[in-house]
C-alpha cells in the first residue's frame, strides 16, 4: 500500500508535464501553471492522507490547480471576462482521461522566439518540474543566472503570445528540428563524440531520455525524433562499461561488451529501423547508425571502418561540424595511418572553435603519437588534460601521456644505438 | 571580466595520498595552467603553503594582535588561486569545472570588484 507522499511523488514524475502542459496551454502561463500545481501538490500532501487517496489523482490534482490558477487570474484581470474564463477552464466534471498536450509545450520551449540557449533548461523544468539549481549545475550556470533566465523565457512566452499548438506541416520539420535539438542539448552537453570521453558528469540522462521518448511517442512519423531516442539509448546502453572496477575511465574500444544494456541496444535497433522507413535522413539517425556501427564492430569484431566513414562523411555534408570533421579524420588514421589523419586534423583546426575542446587535443596527441611525433604529442595531452572536466578521464589522459613518454624514450635509445 | 578562482581544499586528503598520486595531482595543474594560457585567459596563479605557515594579524583595541594559524579554522583551507580574465560569469564557471581543485575540494569563483570610472 502506498502512502500519500509515495503517491504524490509518483504522480509528480508520471503527470507533472503533462499537467503544466494542459494548465499552460489555454493560459500560456508557463510559472503561473507551474505555482498552481505545486499548491495543488502541497494540498494533496496534506489532505491525501486524511481523507484518503482520489480514485483518479491526476484529474484531482487537475481540478485544484485550475481552482488556483482561476484564482490567481481573477486577482490579475477583474471583471466580466473572469466568468468565462471560468467556464471555458473547469469543465462540467473532471475528465477521467487527461489530455497530452506535452508536445504542445514541447513546441512552445522551443519556439524559435525563445533563445536557443534556455530552451533545454525550460523544458527540464516545465515538463519535468525540475528545480532551476539542478538545471543550473547541469549548464555550468550559477543557479541565480539560470531562475532569472527561465523566468524570463516563461514570461516571454506569456508576453509575446507564444502558442501552444502544433505547427503547420509546412513548417513542422524546422519546429521539430529545434525540440529535438533541446533535447539533445539536455543529455549531451560535453557530449558529442563515440569516440572520446562519452559519460561521466552528465546529471541528466535519464532526464533527457524521458524527454526524448515523449517526442518520440507524440511524434511517430518523425524518424527524426526515433533517431535521437535512438542515439540517446545506445550512448546509456554503455554507461555501465565506462568505468571499470577501479572507477578509471574506459574507452569504447576496451570495453567489456557484455556489460553493455542489450534491452536498450536493442530497443535502439529497432527504433533505427522504424527511422529508416520512413526516408527521411538527418543528423541523429546518422549519429545513431554510427553508435549502431560501433556497436556491431566491437560484438562481431568486424572492422567496417569503410562504413564508419561514409556515415562521417554523410554527417558532414549535412551539419559541416569540425566535431564530425575531426572523427571523421581519427577515423581516416584507422584506414590509411596517422600521417593522413594528422594532415585532415590540420585542415580541420585552422579558424575552428575546437582549440578548446578536450577531444580534439586527446585525438591530435593519439595521432602525434602514433606518428612517433612525440614532443608535440606530449604539448597536446598536455592541453586535453588541463581542458578536461572529469578526473578519471583526466587521469585516463595522464597514463597515455606518460605511455607516450616512455614510447619516447625507447625510441630515442634505439636512436642513438643505431647511430 | 577579471575573476578570482579561490581554490579551498583539505590539506589532510592531500597529505594522505601516495607520492605516485601527488606527482599525478600537480601534473594535472600544470596541465590546466597550460591550458588556461593557451586559451589566452591566464593572468595569473599561485599555490599557497600550509595553512600551519599562516599568521593572523589585526588591531583590536588600538593594539596589534598577531596570531599563530589562520584566520578561520576550516576543513577546507584556501590552498592556492588562479586569476582568469573571461568575457562573463558562464566562462569563468566553464573554466572552474576544469580545474583539478574541483574534483578534490571547492572552486569559489569571484569577480574582481570594478572600480568604476568617474
Amino acid at each position: 500500500m502506498s502512502t500519500a507522499h509515495e503517491l504524490v511523488e509518483m504522480v509528480a514524475r508520471r503527470s507533472y508535464g503533462k499537467l503544466v502542459a494542459l494548465i499552460a496551454a489555454r493560459t500560456r502561463d508557463v510559472s503561473g501553471a507551474e505555482d498552481a500545481l505545486a499548491d495543488a501538490f502541497a494540498i494533496a500532501l496534506a489532505e491525501w492522507p486524511a481523507s484518503g487517496l482520489p480514485a483518479n489523482p491526476e484529474a484531482w490534482l487537475l481540478t485544484v490547480a485550475r481552482r488556483r490558477s482561476i484564482n490567481v487570474e481573477r486577482h490579475r484581470q477583474r471583471g466580466e471576462a473572469v466568468a468565462d474564463e471560468l467556464q471555458r477552464l473547469l469543465p462540467e466534471s473532471p475528465p477521467s482521461g487527461i489530455p497530452d498536450e506535452r508536445l504542445a509545450l514541447l513546441f512552445a520551449c522551443a519556439h524559435p522566439a525563445i533563445d536557443s540557449s534556455i530552451r533545454a533548461p525550460l523544458m527540464l523544468q516545465a515538463v519535468l518540474g525540475l528545480d532551476a539549481a539542478r538545471i543550473a549545475s547541469a549548464f555550468l550556470v550559477s543557479p541565480a543566472a539560470m531562475s532569472q533566465r527561465l523566468v524570463r523565457a516563461k514570461s516571454k512566452i506569456r508576453e509575446a503570445g507564444i502558442p501552444f499548438r502544433i505547427p503547420e506541416p509546412e513548417e513542422l520539420p524546422a519546429r521539430v528540428g529545434a525540440v529535438l535539438d533541446a533535447i539533445y542539448a539536455a543529455f549531451a552537453e560535453s557530449w558529442l563524440d563515440p569516440n572520446s570521453s562519452d559519460g561521466g558528469l552528465r546529471d541528466l540522462t535519464s532526464e533527457a531520455i524521458f524527454l526524448a521518448r515523449v517526442a518520440a511517442d507524440l511524434l511517430p512519423e518523425e524518424a527524426e525524433a526515433l533517431g535521437l531516442l535512438a542515439l540517446m539509448l545506445y550512448s546509456e546502453a554503455r554507461h555501465p562499461a565506462r568505468r571499470n572496477g577501479r572507477g578509471e575511465y574506459v574507452p569504447l574500444d576496451e570495453q567489456n561488451a557484455s556489460l553493455w544494456n542489450r534491452e536498450m541496444i536493442q530497443e535502439a535497433e529497432a527504433l533505427l529501423w522504424r527511422a529508416s522507413k520512413l526516408s527521411t535522413v538527418g543528423r541523429y539517425q546518422l549519429e545513431a547508425a554510427l553508435q549502431s556501427a560501433h556497436v556491431s564492430r566491437l560484438l562481431s569484431g568486424n572492422e567496417n571502418w569503410e562504413a564508419i566513414l561514409s556515415l562521417y562523411d554523410a554527417l558532414f555534408a549535412l551539419t559541416g561540424s569540425p566535431v564530425v570533421a575531426l572523427n571523421r579524420a581519427v577515423t581516416l588514421a584507422r584506414l590509411h595511418g596517422p600521417a593522413i589523419a594528422l594532415a585532415a586534423v590540420d585542415e580541420i583546426a585552422s579558424g575552428s572553435p575546437l582549440e578548446q575542446y578536450q577531444p580534439y587535443w586527446a585525438a591530435r596527441a593519439d595521432l602525434l603519437a602514433k606518428a612517433e611525433r612525440y614532443a608535440e604529442a606530449h604539448h597536446a595531452y598536455e592541453l586535453a588534460i588541463g581542458l578536461e572536466r572529469d578526473p578519471a578521464v583526466r587521469e585516463f589522459l595522464q597514463r597515455k601521456q606518460q605511455f607516450s613518454a616512455k614510447n619516447a624514450e625507447n625510441s630515442s635509445v634505439l636512436g642513438t644505438d643505431r647511430e | 571580466m577579471e575573476y578570482l578562482l579561490l581554490l579551498h581544499a583539505s590539506e589532510n586528503g592531500w597529505s594522505q595520498l601516495t607520492p605516485e598520486q601527488q606527482q599525478q595531482g600537480v601534473a594535472a595543474y600544470t596541465a590546466y595552467t597550460e591550458a588556461l594560457k593557451q586559451a589566452g585567459i591566464y593572468k595569473g596563479s599561485n599555490r599557497l603553503a600550509s595553512v600551519s605557515d599562516a599568521t593572523t594579524v589585526r588591531l583590536a583595541n588600538g593594539k596589534t594582535q598577531v596570531l599563530d594559524g589562520p584566520y578561520a579554522d576550516l576543513k577546507e583551507q584556501l590552498a592556492g588561486y588562479y586569476l582568469i580574465d573571461v568575457a562573463d560569469l558562464d566562462s569563468a564557471i566553464s573554466w572552474a569545472s576544469r580545474c583539478p581543485g574541483a574534483s578534490h575540494g571547492t572552486i569559489e569563483v569571484r569577480p574582481i570588484y570594478q572600480y568604476s570610472r568617474s
